[in-house]
């Protein structure tokens, strides 16, 4: 049989029962759907926690307090629960590590802001001047803490999500005055949006000078975090070596094992958050594809009852000469062009669902050309899976029996 | 061309078994019109699987056109239909919902013959059995009995086969419509087709020119009804 003859077939008979073959199909174009869907939601969540990641800075290191007993071990115990970086260590890495361009000791907590009658409860960063040369911050309004800020002096820059809570979007606030917990601060100045949202936002933030938040809240020397940038991408092993030998010298520790701080770079954290994305993807995916599963058994059922009731055309069939490679391939096509039309239409339907979550959903999505490629060589796949069955059993039908089916 | 050596065919189903042909033997040349006639249950259909290349017997030999073809795979026996044998059936088994054009270039299809070609030889058969054109685009279904049985019988003729096998083909019509398809066989018969038509009446095997008499599986008589068939009045209106 040419393959022009046989397309031609599966259509009239795709055709000659149109409510069916619509059904079926339906049941591919919700799995295809919701599997284009929910990648999308998974690969959006990716693609904005690695712009975050990214928007951190080139060439970073991150000095955190804890155990280095791997990056699992540091997020468990969460980034400053320990209290064994301190500010000299910070001065230290700015005077001997030679590759180390830039070093911005950072200390964080979380406090309630009020302006007015508006009030937010927020991450409140204490940083100096260089956190804005680190982080790639530029400014909306006013300026950055800078090294002329006088010591423990009240002054506050405001995150744009901040400032948007607080004084309502495109606000100039510079000159304005809030109070963080008790303390009343005057607003010198807002970055700009650096974009993504949800986790790792460097958006929803205060920052006021580092001795101020060591003073007033969390009252010592010591440092959530020190990021520091390192000259060049082939110095960031040497950089990573020098701190290390630096801050177990200077803590005293002989063993590495048993280190009390942990130096990230980019590479790792992205690794870990890659991976708990990568899982995400794969677990949405996952959920999406048991409707596919149930798609295609949809498929199975619709198969095996047309075969049964067009025995006798295919007992007729095979009368007439048909073998049984071309009764195997007209019902295997059939399957095979419903799922594919069913595929085709669920990544159209998938696509606008993810669209649709990404406009009014506040999420990132994102459909990629793999996923939409994935997804059409599933729904082929499942067309010649589930189709395999019952065109076998219609190929091996008895021709003089078929003939008498009634 | 045609030549049946011993042939026996046994259905096993369970512990039992039914002879359905015991020791058959008979020649049919090229151009013959044979009525094969015998009561329900005598073997017809059976023989007729056999000569149509639908089944193997259980024994014995079937020689088509000089070769054998009693232990050919199932396949090769599709090829063997497909170039030598046209079916016609007592319930005419036309694809449903299909147009009249459509239904008889169906064997054509699978011999991967050319769209304009195979339209053609269509055409030329279903004006070879008098179906008019105004009828060439309407549904199998929308037929009368007697049409749908005449476009069975240009789909068995659109490939040129050797061999007519026709199996009650007038049981489902009333005795008017009947005559006109036993008069498309004659006509058919005339142009030089083999004809074998299965039959239990009596009264249609007449107009072949021999009848073979099947009782029990077996052959009980083998008469030529030449002279006979050529009295019957069908034959003389036309
Ligand atoms: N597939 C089969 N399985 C078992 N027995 C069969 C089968 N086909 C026919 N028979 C038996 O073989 C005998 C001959 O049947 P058949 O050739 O159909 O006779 P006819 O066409 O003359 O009525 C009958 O007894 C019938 O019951
Ligand atoms: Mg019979």
């Amino acid at each position: 049989m040419l393959y022009r003859d046989l397309l031609e077939e599966t259509f009239l008979a795709i055709l000659s029962n149109k409510v069916r073959s619509g059904l079926t199909a339906l049941g591919i174009v919700i799995g295809i759907g919701s599997v284009v869907a929910m990648m999308s939601i998974g690969q959006g969540a990716t693609a904005d926690i690695t712009s975050n990641i990214q928007s951190l800075g080139s060439n970073l290191l991150i000095v955190s307090p804890g155990s280095q007993g791997g990056v699992g071990s540091n997020v468990r115990q969460g980034q400053g629960s320990a209290q064994t970086l301190v500010l000299s260590d910070s001065d230290a890495i700015k005077e001997n590590i030679s590759s180390a361009v830039s070093v911005a000791p950072t200390v964080s907590t979380k406090k309630q802001v009020i302006y007015k009658t508006n009030n937010t409860n927020t991450s409140i960063y204490g940083v100096d001047a260089e956190y804005l040369v680190i982080k790639n911050l530029e400014m909306e309004f006013g300026n950055f803490i800078s090294d002329s800020v006088k010591r423990n002096s009240r002054v506050a820059v405001l995150g744009p999500t901040a400032r948007d809570d607080l004084f309502g979007e495109n606000v100039d606030p510079v000159g304005e005055s809030i109070k963080i917990d008790t303390q009343k601060f005057t607003v010198i100045g807002v970055t700009q949006a650096k974009g993504g949202t949800g986790f790792g936002s460097s958006d929803d933030l205060i920052y006021i000078p580092l001795t101020t938040a060591q003073t007033y809240f969390t009252g010592s020397e010591v440092l959530s975090n020190i990021s520091v940038q390192v000259e060049s991408e082939e110095l960031m092993v040497v950089a990573q070596n020098e701190i290390n030998t630096l801050l177990l010298e200077r803590h005293k520790i002989s063993n590495s094992e048993e280190a009390d701080f942990s130096i990230m770079n980019q590479s790792d954290i992205m690794d870990t958050v890659s991976s708990v994305t990568g899982a995400l993807t794969l677990l949405l995916g996952a959920i999406a594809g048991i409707s596919l599963v149930v798609g295609g058994i949809g498929i199975m059922n619709m198969m095996l009852t047309t075969v049964t009731e067009r025995t006798r055309e295919i007992g007729l069939r095979k009368s007439l000469g048909a073998k049984r490679k071309d009764i195997t391939m007209q019902f295997l096509m059939e399957s095979i062009v419903l799922t594919v039309v069913g595929g085709v239409i669920g990544i159209f339907f998938g696509w606008a669902v993810s669209w649709l979550v990404g406009k009014f959903g506040d999420m990132t999505t994102v459909v990629t050309f793999s996923s939409i490629f994935l997804s059409f060589g599933v729904s082929a796949f499942i067309g010649l899976v589930f189709g395999y069955y019952p065109a076998r059993n219609a190929a091996s039908l008895n021709p003089i029996e078929a003939l008498r089916y009634e | 061309m045609i030549e049946c050596k011993n042939i026996s065919k046994t259905y096993k189903s369970g512990a039992a078994e039914t002879k359905a042909l015991k020791n058959v033997s008979f020649k049919i040349k090229e151009g013959e019109f044979v009525a094969i006639i015998g009561q329900s249950g005598s073997g017809k259909s059976t023989l007729m699987n056999i000569i149509g290349a639908l089944d193997v017997p259980s024994n014995g030999s079937y020689f088509l056109d000089g070769s054998d073809i009693s232990s050919l795979s199932e396949d090769e026996l599709a090829d063997i239909r497909k170039k030598k044998i046209g079916f016609v059936f007592q319930s005419f088994n036309l694809l449903k919902r299909t147009s009249v054009l459509r239904n008889v270039v169906l064997p054509l299809i699978y011999e991967e013959m050319d769209k304009k070609k195979r339209e053609e030889l269509a055409r030329k058969a279903l004006r070879g059995v008098d179906l008019s054109e105004d009828h060439f685009f309407h549904l199998s279904n929308q037929l009368s009995g007697g049409q749908m049985q005449r476009v069975a019988i240009a789909r068995a003729l659109v490939n040129d086969p050797a061999i007519i096998l026709a199996d009650e083909p007038t049981g489902n019509l009333d005795s008017k419509t009947g005559d006109i398809i036993l008069k498309t066989f004659i006509d058919l018969n005339k142009k030089g087709k083999t004809i074998i038509l299965i039959t239990h009446e009596q009264s249609i095997a007449e107009y072949a020119s021999r009848i073979i008499t099947l009782k029990d599986g077996e052959i009980i008589e083998d008469f030529d009804n030449n002279e006979k068939s050529k009295l019957i009045p069908i034959l003389k209106n036309k």
